[in-house]
């Protein structure tokens, strides 16, 4: 059986491209605003100007941390099952990141989300199986802005079982969420034994660690905490405007990354990923929608496979749009990101629910993308032709009375050849379409949170967990002024 | 002929050519072309061309860009003889710009800096994690208009009050207007912290600015 397969580069230009990538790790160098990773980086035989704190790596040095990252690993979910595996072609989903806003369907406009939206898009993540991880996808407004960034972190574990893609806004919440993911894994130990998490850290196009993002990634080294590199590059904004030449940025990026990564602590797990976008050369916005978008993230997915034998773990923002509401562009932008994604065999697409250039949430949305995210697994399953012979047996069987339905062959096989939707995808007959009340698929989709907003029902999670997991966040809260948390509407 | 030289000038900026620009301002110093006449009749001009293809669809932001850097370099070479003769173009205003503390997003900031400066502010970008007291004494320096304010993340927007009230502090507060924007911000916000104006996007910002300044 063939697995479908997209691949943009020859051989020889995937080469070529990681031959430029190290490169630029020597000329021009990397930036990096981190004095801790300039000296690991200096330490290890690299060129260290500390007064314009650009480090410029010789390629053996960036090549030495390529062969210590692992080629795969796994996130756990809260029973401790191995439920996404970050490597080789296997592709998994999380919703996109760090909304800023939420689409609300019952007032038809965006606002601030608060504590209850993030309880509501929980629920309906957990209850939709296409989605294989969480992630911190709702910044909430009713808490001190300081502690945004881990209090969804706590929400999420209170209420979920799935792994969970996360980030952090700062360097000193890296700590407070490590404490949370501990409390929830049992030990700091367990917690890297089994990693529960993966946390998203952006180096800043072109070529510069800051002080957070490289802060958050010897932390993740350290405590051995999977770190997903979110590179960039904005298409003739803060890379070159051509998918090949953000694509070499792209991998000088990661590479630099990988590097200080693995010198803070070799073999700990690092994924090749990102969220670069084409550039809207009218409006000035970075469409995560735009054909060369997907383009440049199937392209560095190549390259990202063929760094090393067996490749790395791969990422992309991936199965977005840019709309406002939800609306036939907003399929059509998804669905190809997340069908492009997949035959290119990106491990984990960060994206179902999301628009707006990554600014807004939308669980109607998350929901339809569900329907994609389905599909694009069914189409990489690709076309089983295992049975022997292949449909001679059965075409005999049937023979020319012609009614399929009534053979075994089918009822053994159809659940599995096609991808069975729910009912926010419409292929109902068209009288009974009017009758049910003639829906649009926001509609049905709306329809369909409320209903998995009903029907969730939380995990099971230690009494003393929940207590101590409270204790956290109140005590962190507390620290930054807020008194007491805002109220939970879900059972603890 | 100097027709010729001011036609030639409009078409370095409409063209994005830089060192052509720099060129013709030159060859017009040596030729004993004033030198307002020259910004405003050759490169000024050549820079409303080019905002006017960017309006009907037919440019793009790169060639906004560049036609503002060869404005850019026409002007450093005109600016020191236009001081000598005791001339000055004229600025709309002057404007301290950056991204606030603890926020290192920067192409949206870059982006309204180079929209200001092309239609005719004076701008001092001062860059991305820009403490408050930067942005205070940075606006007292340059004797600002305006300070423009850029946050990305929803944490960080809350120094663009922070901002404001340090220049209410150095009692500077009367004499500079304060604009902020990124796409966490919106005009509720800029009114809940008292900032003078809030645009959506860079075409935006100028048109703030003007509105700012009594244009
Ligand atoms: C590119 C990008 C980055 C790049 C920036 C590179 C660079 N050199 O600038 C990098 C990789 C560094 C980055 C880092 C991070 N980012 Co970021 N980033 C973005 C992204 C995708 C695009 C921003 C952009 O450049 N847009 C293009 C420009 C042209 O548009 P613009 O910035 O909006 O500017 C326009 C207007 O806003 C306006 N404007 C802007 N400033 C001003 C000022 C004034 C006075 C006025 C009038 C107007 C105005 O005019 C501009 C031009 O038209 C946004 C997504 C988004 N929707 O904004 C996320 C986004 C802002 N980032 C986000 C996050 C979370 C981060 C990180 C914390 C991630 C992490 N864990 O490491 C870090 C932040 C580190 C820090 N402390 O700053 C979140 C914010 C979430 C939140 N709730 O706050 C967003 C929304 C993405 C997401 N949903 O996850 N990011």
């Amino acid at each position: 059986m063939i697995r479908p397969k997209l691949e943009f580069l020859s051989p020889e230009t995937v080469r070529r491209a990681i031959d430029e990538a190290y490169e630029l790790l020597w000329d021009p160098g990397v930036r990096v605003h981190y004095d801790e990773a300039l000296r690991l980086l200096g330490d290890a035989g690299a060129t260290v100007d500390m007064s314009s704190r650009v480090a410029r790596i010789p390629r053996s040095l960036a090549e030495k941390a390529v062969e210590t990252a692992p080629s795969s690993f796994y996130l756990y979910n809260l029973d401790g099952e191995p439920v996404v595996h970050y490597g080789g072609d296997d592709v998994h989903f999380d919703p996109g990141s760090a909304a800023i806003e939420i689409a609300d369907y019952e007032a038809r406009q965006s606002r601030v989300p608060v504590t209850a939206d993030c309880e509501d898009f929980v629920r309906v993540a957990e209850m939709l199986p296409q989605i294989d991880a969480l992630a911190t996808s709702i910044v909430c407004g009713d808490v001190p802005q300081s502690m945004a960034d881990w209090y969804r972190l706590y929400l999420l574990l209170l209420y979920g079982r799935k792994p969970i893609v996360t980030g952090t806004f700062a360097i000193e919440t890296f700590a407070i969420m490590h404490e949370l993911l501990v409390t929830v894994a049992g030990s700091a130990e367990a917690l890297a034994e089994k990693p529960r998490a993966v946390f998203d850290v952006c180096p800043s196009p072109p070529l510069l660690w800051s002080d957070i993002t490289c802060a958050n990634l010897i932390d993740c080294a350290r405590t051995g905490v999977p770190a997903e590199l979110v590179s960039m590059p904005l298409m003739g904004a803060t890379g070159p405007a051509t998918v090949i030449g953000s694509a070499v940025q792209h991998a000088a990026e990661c590479l630099s990354g990988i590097t200080i990564h693995q010198l803070a602590k070799p073999g700990s797990p690092i994924v090749w990923g990102g969220s670069p976008a084409s550039f809207d050369m009218r409006t000035g916005t970075t469409p995560m929608g735009a054909m060369a978008t997907m383009m440049l993230d199937c392209t560095y997915t190549q390259i990202g496979k063929a760094i090393k034998p067996g490749g790395l773990p791969t990422h992309a923002y991936l199965g977005m749009s840019d709309t406002k509401i939800v609306d036939a562009q907003t399929g059509l932008e998804s669905a190809a990101g997340a069908i492009l994604g997949a035959l290119a065999g990106v491990n984990m697409m960060s994206g179902p629910g999301m628009m707006d250039f990554e600014s807004c949430f939308s669980l109607e949305k998350l929901v339809i993308d569900a329907e994609i995210v389905g599909m694009a697994k069914r189409l990489v399953a690709g076309v089983d032709d295992s049975e022997e012979p292949l449909a001679l047996h059965v075409m005999r069987e049937v023979g020319h009375a012609g009614n399929f339905l009534k053979s075994k062959h089918t009822r053994r096989s159809f659940r599995k050849e096609d991808y069975i939707p729910s009912e926010v995808i419409d292929r109902d007959f068209r009288q009974t379409w009017f009758d049910k009340g003639a829906l649009d698929i926001n509609a049905r989709a709306h329809r369909k949170v409320r209903e998995l907003i009903a029907a969730y029902e939380p995990p099971p999670l230690a009494a003393e967990v929940v207590r101590e997991l409270v204790a956290i966040a109140t005590r962190h809260a507390q620290a930054v002024g807020l008194d007491r948390l805002p109220a939970r509407t879900i059972e603890r | 002929m100097t027709e010729e030289l001011f036609k030639r000038m409009a078409q370095s900026v409409i063209d994005g050519e830089a060192e052509e620009a720099a060129a013709l301002a030159r060859q017009a110093l040596e030729l004993g072309v004033d030198p307002l006449e020259a910004i405003n009749k050759g490169f000024t001009a050549g820079m409303d061309v080019v905002g006017e293809l960017y309006s009907c669809g037919e440019y793009f932001l790169p060639d906004l860009i560049l036609g503002g850097e060869a404005m850019k370099a026409a002007l450093a070479v005109l600016e020191p003889a236009l001081k000598a003769s005791g001339q000055a173009r004229e600025v709309l205003g002057r404007v301290v710009l950056g991204t606030v503390k603890g926020d290192i997003h920067e192409i949206g900031k870059s982006l309204v800096g180079s929209m200001l400066s092309a239609n005719g502010f004076e701008v001092y970008d001062l860059g991305i994690d820009v403490a408050a007291e930067t942005f205070v004494a940075q606006a007292q320096e340059r004797k600002a208009d305006i300070v423009a304010l850029s946050a990305l993340l929803t944490t960080t927007m809350l120094y663009q009050r922070d901002v404001i009230e340090h220049l209410a502090e150095a009692g500077l507060r009367d004499r500079v207007k304060v604009m902020v924007g990124g796409s966490p911000v919106t005009q509720a916000w800029a009114d809940q912290i008292g900032a003078d104006g809030f645009a959506e996007d860079a075409a935006g910002a100028v048109a703030v600015a003007k509105r700012l300044m009594g244009r």
